[in-house]
């Protein structure tokens, strides 16, 4: 199939829907046993160039064996790891061109920021003047250059931070690997931080792999995630997909806040699939099919930001519509967060932008409010 | 005025501290008043409570180890004569009018005119060393696969390292003779593979001493390395690998340099008990064998020179403060830097 160049070009951003790009580093059919136990469970994934691609889950759930596995420190018990079309499972971690950045950010103490930069390149017997400009490079890239004769227990955390990327960085690898990098640092620079990762990222053009367990981080920076659980991939999307599509309710829980309502489905083959909940009290229409089976047994997932929550009653209180009474607000400045106690008697969460500068709010405790919402706001799923 | 600032011991404590467990202590003793009456009379001087409890281990090492040091120096300079004690008295009233000093550097002199001294000196500065040597290269391969071993292997090779320590350090020296000796265990295991035809005379040797020390002194190094090497972060070695370093070289460069508080405390500890070691030259050592604790003790025990063996003693000592103080600073060194 050929495509024009006005759609190649839009693909160009995500690679993954173009059936003419290969892969960058393919994950054929891996899997890790330690003994008994599974740590990864037969993962197929492949990452593109240039992408900034998040393992994303709780601890435990294999994300890091993944990750040190593509990086040569642990052996795949099955399957292979192609990157740029090498076949790299049985390349020892020193030989691929692949570098890491550690948790711990694992800077050598006993020398300075640039000796611990040009460890990379003196390895690799790079002449003295080339380690020397291309170390004073990325300590630029990284502006840490009022820092190049200090040694690491002399740095702050995000200095640290700063340093250990510089060194995996100077390398020029095909495939950069982040190990909770940012874990360590406080929420106000993480964040910052975050950005200029991706600054850095889009600059240099390498494709970088970050393992989180925070999934905002991961929402901020990647281009993809892949949602893991018990060594298994659940769901490789782009953050929005993966926030507003969940696949299933384990990926719909573990990204942020959502309502969950048990209920059946009811016309399935129709292009407004609905389901009737007793839980949430209505029926919930959803404008799209859905391909499980009528009658059958569903949950529908409505995120807490979609819900418009009043006082007074919607024109059909019938259709997507959750009638309680108002058991708890947080007041978090910019939104405000309502739990309210359904009919049903199930707790349902909303939360409302504080658009308007009022001390009052319209709504208090103990009032009978109405949760209502657009059709395409609700998300069935099945188990 | 507060009473507790009126006796001085948590006035010039913040305000906010808690008081430590010797502050509740004090502060629960004020009140009887024999304990008030000693914390006020040492106020009034200027003390506290606090500096009374640090004074014990001082007034320790004071009777302990520095009035006996000067004792044996005092001896160090009187004359040796055949009578009881054996030694002239330095300090002696002639008509009861005179005091008379008689100061002798007679033994000193004797110590750099034999070359016997020196050459004990020099002997045992180069037994320890090469004692000390051994037990490193044997000592760190040791330490290091504890370290790598997993915890509850970990745990009893530990125990193994300790255990010796229950036993009797002489009963331990004592079952070497038994090893080493022409009809001994080593021997008989040697003839029997037949590795060897005719035994091998080890016992009474040169070799028998480095063999004694090293067995004897070894968990001196291996402990401090171990928790040396336990501390190391081992993602520093992967980030060395991952940085293009193959394992080998990564030790060199990385474990290693790390290490080297932990090389230079073991090797101070088996070093600076070594020199002045007697009893593993006496038992396992020949006639050969010149080591200054064994000159130490013929001089005092067989010659009954107790000024000469003073003597040696003084300058042992003061041979041994330069690696002390070296090991001292390293020590604060290290300290610091963390």
């Amino acid at each position: 199939m050929k495509q024009t160049p006005e759609k190649r070009n839009a693909l160009r951003d995500t690679p993954w829907l173009d059936p003419e790009q290969t892969p960058h580093v393919q994950l054929l059919d891996i899997r890790k046993n330690y003994g008994d136990f599974t740590a990864v469970d037969n993962i197929s994934l492949d990452i593109y160039k240039g992408e900034f691609f998040s393992l994303l889950g709780p601890s435990g759930c294999g994300k890091t064996t993944l990750l040190r596995m593509l990086a040569g420190f642990e052996i795949p018990t099955q399957g292979r790891i192609i990157l740029d079309g090498e076949d790299m499972s049985a390349v020892p971690p020193y030989a691929r061109p692949v570098n890491m950045m550690f948790q711990s950010y694992a800077l050598f103490p006993h020398m300075n920021v640039e000796k611990n930069i040009a460890f990379g390149l003196k390895q690799d017997k790079v002449p003295k003047a080339e380690i020397q400009e291309r170390v004073a490079e990325v300590i630029e890239l990284v502006q840490m250059q009022k820092f190049a004769k200090r040694k690491p227990h002399q740095l702050s955390g995000g200095q640290k931070q700063r340093v250990a990327l510089a060194r995996s960085l100077v390398k020029r690898p095909k495939m950069l690997l982040l190990d909770e990098p940012l874990g360590a640092l406080d929420k106000k620079l993480r964040q910052d931080t975050q950005f200029e990762l991706m600054a850095i990222q889009e600059k240099l053009g390498i494709t970088f792999v970050i393992v989180t367990h925070d999934q905002e981080e991961a929402m901020t920076v990647s281009s993809r995630i892949a949602v893991m659980d018990h060594g298994r991939i659940v769901q490789v999307a782009t953050p929005t997909q993966i926030y507003e599509f969940p696949n299933s309710r384990y990926v719909a829980e573990f990204i942020g806040e959502i309502n969950i309502f048990q209920g059946v489905v009811e016309n399935s083959d129709s292009e407004n699939a609905a389901i009737i909940s007793e839980e949430a009290g209505c029926r919930v229409e959803t404008g799209r099919s859905t391909d499980i089976a009528e009658n059958a047994h569903a949950w529908v997932a409505i995120r807490p930001e979609k819900f418009d929550i009043s006082t007074e009653p919607p024109s059909d209180t019938r259709v997507n519509c959750m009638q309680g009474e108002v058991w708890d607000i947080g007041y978090l400045g910019n939104l405000s967060v309502y739990h309210v106690k359904l009919d049903s008697g199930k707790m349902a969460m909303a939360v409302r932008t504080n658009r308007a500068r009022s001390i009052e709010s319209s709504i208090t405790w103990e009032d009978r409010v109405y949760l209502s919402w657009h059709p395409s706001a609700a998300v069935i799923l099945s188990n | 005025m507060s009473e507790q600032n009126e006796i001085g011991f948590i006035s010039n404590d913040p305000p906010h501290r808690a008081p430590g467990p010797i502050g509740s202590l004090h502060a629960s003793l004020l009140a009887y008043t024999p304990y008030r009456w000693l914390a006020g009379k040492l106020a009034a001087s200027g003390l506290r409570v606090r500096h009374l409890v640090i004074a014990v281990p001082y007034i320790w090492l004071l009777l302990f180890f520095l009035a006996p040091f000067l004792i044996v120096f005092k001896l160090s300079f009187s004359e040796y004569r055949i009578a009881i004690p054996p030694y002239a008295p330095i300090f002696e009233f002639i008509d009861q009018t005179y005091l008379q000093v008689r100061l002798s550097i007679d033994n000193y002199r004797l110590l750099f005119q034999d070359s016997l001294y020196i050459q004990a000196y020099l002997n045992s500065v180069r037994v320890a060393g090469i004692s000390t040597l051994l037990t490193l290269l044997i000592g760190y391969p040791i330490a290091y696969s504890m370290v790598k071993a997993r915890p509850r292997t970990r745990f009893i090779l530990l125990m193994l390292v300790i255990l010796p320590f229950w036993t009797s350090f002489l009963i331990r020296v004592y079952a070497w003779i038994g090893i080493l000796k022409n009809e001994g265990l080593l021997n008989a295991f040697l003839l029997k593979i037949g590795l060897i035809s005719e035994p091998l005379s080890l016992l009474n040797t040169d070799i028998a001493v480095y063999i004694g020390i090293v067995y004897s002194y070894l968990p001196f190094m291996i402990l401090p390395l171990y928790a040396n090497l336990e501390k190391m972060d081992m993602s520093l070695i992967e980030a060395a690998t991952d940085l293009g370093c193959k394992p080998v070289p990564a030790f060199w460069k990385i474990t290693l340099p790390l290490s080297l508080p932990g090389i230079v405390a073991g090797c101070f500890l088996v070093f600076i008990p070594a020199v002045g070691e007697f009893v593993i030259p006496d038992l396992l050592g020949g006639p050969d064998t010149l080591m200054i604790g064994k000159v130490l003790w013929t001089e005092f025990f067989n010659n009954l020179d107790w000024p000469l063996s003073s003597a040696v003693a003084v300058l042992l000592l003061l041979l041994l403060i330069v690696p002390i103080v070296l090991f001292q600073r390293h020590q604060q060194k290290t300290a610091e830097s963390h």
